[in-house]
Order: C-alpha cells, then sequence, then structure tokens
C-alpha cells in the first residue's frame, strides 16, 4: 500500500480499507431493500391502472381529485399550526428545566412522560374521552365558568383535538433543546451579564443564535412527522366532521386498504415523498443564510 | 421566596401534563356515569369490575395473550436493532473507508423517509417474498430492525463512539484482539448507556406501533396489543362500557411506564449526552 493511500484509510494497523465496509453492509443492505427499493416501486406501481395498463394516468388523476386536494389542505393547515406552537412551546419549557433549582428533575420526567407514551393507542383512546361533549375538558371549561364547546362537531376544533395531542407530546422535541441548552457555556451569561445585558437580551443574543441549528432539526423532523400524521384522526375523529380532518396519511391508508386502489394509493403516496422532500429542501435553503449568519 | 413564581408555572404544567393520565387511571375503577359527571379523578369507590371485563376483551383471548404476543415482537426487535446498529455505527465511527461520507449522508437522508411512502410497497414485497408470503407473520415487524433501519440509533451510536479514546482500540490490538473482540470486550462496554437508550426506544416505539402491525397482521390471534385495543373500541362502540376500554388503556400503558421508571435515568443521560445537539 503506498504512502498516499495509506493517508486516505487511516485505519489501525493490519486492518484492511474494506473493513469499515464490511461493517456497514447490514445499513446498505436495508437501505436497498427497505428504503430504496420501496421508493422506486412505489412510483412504478403508482402507473398501475385499475385495468392493468400502465400509465401516468394516476399521477394526473390525483392533481385534480378534489378529495386529495382537500385532505393535502386539511394536512398542511395542521402542520402549520402544530409545527410552530411545538417548537415554541419546547423552547420555552427547555429553558425553564435548564434552571439549576431544587426538584427541577422531577419536572423534567414530568414533562417527558407524555411524549414516551406518544402514539400509544392508549393514549390516543383517552384524548378521545377527554374531548366527548362531557369530557373532562368541557366539564373544566364549565367548572371555570366558560361554555362547554361541541369539540367534534367543527372543523376546526376537531382538528385542535389532535393538534393539542401532538401538542401535549412537547418531550422529545424539549430533549434535544435541552441538550442544546446544556452545552452552552455558562462563562457566555457571566460576560454578558457583566456588560449589563439583561436575562431577555441574553436570550435573543446568545442563546438564540447558538441553538439555530437544532431549532432547524427540530423544525424537520417535526415538520416530516406531522405531514404524515395518521393515527389520531385515524382513531379520534375518523376524518369528521366533512373529511375536515382527513389527512393524506388516511387518505393514502383507506384507497390502500379500503378500496384497494393499489396503484391509486401507491401513485398518492409517491407525489406525498416528493412533496415532503421539496419542503424540505425549501426549508433548508430558506434558513441557510439565517443560520449561517454569526456562527 | 423569589423561585415560588416559577415553581408555580411548573407545576402548573405538570398538572397538564399528567392530570389526564390521572384522570385515566382513576377512571378505570368509577361506574360508566361516575366517569362523565365528575373532573376530580378520585372515584367515589373502587371498582374493579372494569378490570375483570377489560382483562377478558371482546375476544376468545385474554389481554395476557396480546401481551405475550406483543413480547413476541419486542424482544427479537431489540436484539437485532442493538445488534446491527452497534456493527454500523462502529464502522462509521472507527473505520474508513471508500464513499464513507455518501453512506453516512443515505444515513441521515432514509431518517427523513416517512413511513407512509414506504409501508405500500413493502406490503407487496412481504406479499411475495422470494416466493413465500409473509404477510400475517411477525417478520414483517422485526426482520428489518437486523438492517439498522434506524438511522437515528446509528447516529447516537456513532456519537458515543467517537467520546471513547482511540487509545483504547489500540491497547486492545497490543493485547491480541481483533476487529470483533475489540468492539465485544473493549468498546460495547464503554457505550453501555447509549445501548440502553436504543434498546428502551425499541421498546417504547414498538409498544406505541400501530399503522406497521395494522397493515401486516391480520389474525386477531396474532394481534399486538394495540390492535387489540381498536378492536374492543370498534366494536364496543363510543356510548357503552367506556370503564372496560379505559381499563385496558391503563394495562397497555403499564409496560411502557414500568420500562420508563426503570430505565429513566440512563435513558435520559443516553439522549442528552448523545450529542442529539448537533
Amino acid at each position: 500500500m503506498n504512502l498516499k493511500n495509506k493517508r486516505l484509510y487511516n485505519n489501525p494497523v493490519g486492518v484492511s480499507r474494506f473493513t469499515g465496509l464490511l461493517l456497514i453492509t447490514p445499513f446498505i443492505i436495508g437501505f436497498v431493500i427497505f428504503t430504496l427499493y420501496p421508493f422506486i416501486s412505489s412510483f412504478i406501481n403508482g402507473l398501475a391502472a385499475a385495468d392493468g395498463s400502465f400509465s401516468l394516468e394516476n399521477y394526473t388523476r390525483l392533481f385534480q381529485d378534489s378529495s386529495v386536494r382537500k385532505a393535502a389542505g386539511v394536512t398542511i393547515r395542521y402542520a402549520a399550526v402544530l409545527v410552530p406552537l411545538k417548537l415554541i412551546v419546547s423552547l420555552l419549557t427547555a429553558l425553564l428545566l435548564n434552571l439549576e433549582i431544587k426538584g427541577i428533575g422531577i419536572f423534567r420526567t414530568a414533562f417527558y412522560i407524555p411524549s414516551i407514551l406518544g402514539a400509544n393507542l392508549s393514549v390516543v383512546i383517552m384524548w378521545q374521552y377527554l374531548f366527548t361533549a362531557d369530557g373532562l375538558v368541557n366539564q373544566f371549561l364549565e367548572l371555570i365558568g366558560l361554555s362547554p364547546v361541541s369539540w367534534y362537531g367543527e372543523a376546526g376544533t376537531a382538528l385542535s383535538i389532535i393538534i393539542l395531542l401532538r401538542l401535549w407530546e412537547f418531550g422529545s422535541t424539549m430533549v434535544i433543546f435541552l441538550a442544546a441548552l446544556r452545552d452552552i457555556p455558562k462563562d457566555y451569561y457571566d460576560a454578558a451579564s457583566i456588560d449589563g445585558c439583561g436575562r431577555i437580551r441574553s436570550f435573543f443574543k446568545i442563546t438564540l443564535p447558538l441553538l439555530k441549528n437544532v431549532i432547524f432539526v427540530n423544525l424537520i423532523l417535526q415538520t416530516i412527522s406531522a405531514l404524515q400524521e395518521f393515527n389520531a384522526p385515524y382513531m379520534i375523529t375518523g376524518g369528521n366532521p366533512m373529511k375536515e380532518t382527513y389527512t393524506i396519511g388516511m387518505l393514502i391508508y383507506e384507497e390502500m386498504f379500503t378500496y384497494w386502489n393499489y396503484g391509486y394509493a401507491n401513485a398518492v403516496s409517491w407525489v406525498m415523498f416528493t412533496a415532503i422532500a421539496l419542503i424540505v429542501l425549501f426549508m433548508y435553503a430558506v434558513t441557510r443564510k439565517l443560520r449561517e449568519d454569526s456562527q | 421566596m423569589k423561585k415560588l413564581p416559577l415553581y408555580i408555572i411548573l407545576i402548573l404544567i405538570s398538572a397538564v401534563m399528567l392530570y389526564p393520565l390521572l384522570w385515566l387511571v382513576g377512571a378505570s375503577f368509577k361506574t360508566n356515569s361516575e366517569i362523565f359527571s365528575s373532573v376530580w379523578f378520585m372515584p367515589d369507590s373502587f371498582s374493579f369490575e372494569a378490570y375483570r371485563n377489560g382483562w377478558q376483551t371482546v375476544t376468545p383471548f385474554t389481554m395476557g395473550h396480546y401481551f405475550l404476543n406483543t413480547f413476541k415482537i419486542i424482544v427479537p426487535k431489540m436484539i437485532f436493532a442493538v445488534l446491527s446498529s452497534v456493527t454500523v455505527a462502529y464502522g462509521f465511527a472507527r473505520f474508513d473507508f471508500p464513499l464513507k461520507k455518501f453512506f453516512f449522508a443515505l444515513l441521515i437522508g432514509s431518517m427523513l423517509m416517512p413511513q407512509i411512502v414506504t409501508i405500500l410497497p413493502a406490503y407487496s414485497m412481504w406479499q411475495n417474498f422470494a416466493g413465500f408470503n409473509f404477510l400475517d407473520t411477525y417478520i414483517p415487524l422485526t426482520v428489518p430492525a437486523l438492517f439498522a433501519c434506524e438511522g437515528m440509533f446509528v447516529f447516537i451510536l456513532v456519537q458515543f463512539f467517537k467520546g471513547v479514546p482511540k487509545e483504547f482500540d489500540e491497547a486492545a490490538k497490543i493485547d491480541g484482539c481483533g476487529t470483533v473482540k475489540t468492539l465485544i470486550f473493549v468498546l460495547a462496554p464503554c457505550i453501555r448507556p447509549a445501548i440502553i437508550s436504543i434498546s428502551v426506544f425499541t421498546f417504547l416505539w414498538t409498544m406505541n406501533d400501530f399503522l406497521t402491525p395494522l397493515i401486516f397482521i391480520q389474525s386477531v390471534e396474532k394481534y399486538p396489543l394495540s390492535l387489540a385495543l381498536r378492536l374492543s373500541v370498534d366494536s364496543t362502540g363510543q356510548g357503552y362500557e367506556q370503564n372496560k376500554i379505559i381499563a385496558m388503556s391503563v394495562i397497555g400503558l403499564i409496560p411502557s411506564i414500568t420500562v420508563f421508571a426503570l430505565a429513566q435515568k440512563k435513558f435520559v443521560n443516553g439522549i442528552t449526552a448523545g450529542g442529539l445537539s448537533g
């Protein structure tokens, strides 16, 4: 092995430059079988028409399909409300939990528990009961003198049941913020306070700029998971009223397993993947300048 | 006393986070009429009737059977996930090889792949995999874990491996350990917190998973807990026997809460130290 190669593959002595490749083989095989293949076959399956012929018909049809449009609108509205709210709530609570006061560990655990249970069906069922006409939420509203709300009856309130569920589970996002906050050296804040910088100002001048990348990571992760929401509307609202909580995730599932429109379901899911990828790229491009400033 | 307002805020948030769960547990001991007549979680009198009924479920099987099914999925999945992610992370963290950056980018990219997109082709793939039909078996639920399919796990482990000094590897080498022995006897013990985190995550996510078994498992006999719960909700309806459904839900939460309570300290350290802050 010549010197140049040796520097390029800086492995322990006597180890082949293919050892690493061998070790990651499970990932490569898994990627091909469980990500690449589904991605390609999803597109091809999407070409299959109901009569067995192949054409782009499914792909052109879905853009005119009013139920796809409506579901896409619901999904985007849901994500657009949930994601910013969830990021703000998790960042604020992470700031609170980063304070070093007695018993803070107990609160950390308490805030984290709902997200641990996450999509557990028990929690989803519980949530469904909380918002019924005489459920806990309405009983509480009456207790403090407000009038009860018909949560399942209207578009906005039905969607907000699901938004509130996912917002309640802000713990996983919060933990990522908390880890990042702990990495910020205390000296920064000490120096700032000596210079007469108040708490709010040091938040905007020190904390926020240093958290830019973490905020971005959370933004992407939460957007992707919000756009594929399925469990909660499927179990809680069933997509009702008038399909106002019927997400794209539900539409794909029903096209496939209720109506057995195999080709169409694949076409919708493939277009959805492309849309999500474009949204992520768009977010990456838009925030790029913002993230690179003051680094 | 300056901190009093802070504690009040923290306690209020905790109440919002925990009261619904407390209410759920309380409601499982209440009568149906009592559930929807009081915001207070404590039942007037404790009745175990709902648990007795709930445990029987609406199917020929008890909840014990569904617990067993769930663990038949969880145990292999945990072992597979740990073995495969540790191996792959070891490769990424300790060795250089051709196209390393490209493969790592693929790993991160695969984390962004929505499940709802891959699951339809996966369904057809398992329906006819080399001539065999694997639908309605636990194979589609467990086997993918053998291939480090959770990019997040590999990512956390790589961060942990980087925290272990390379001198450890060199010392092991001098003592005659090969690549595999070094991993098993020297490095794996060093990254134990991360391995625990991965096992706990796999446990919790599998307990929570609903879509995958919904698609792959058809016979009631093989249902995991989540599907059995849904079946009970569907067949009893909303306005009938709520306390039974609620009792079943509480039972369904016990494994996750127990595991979280046991692993809490190591688990939370595992995630925060894992450099997810990256």
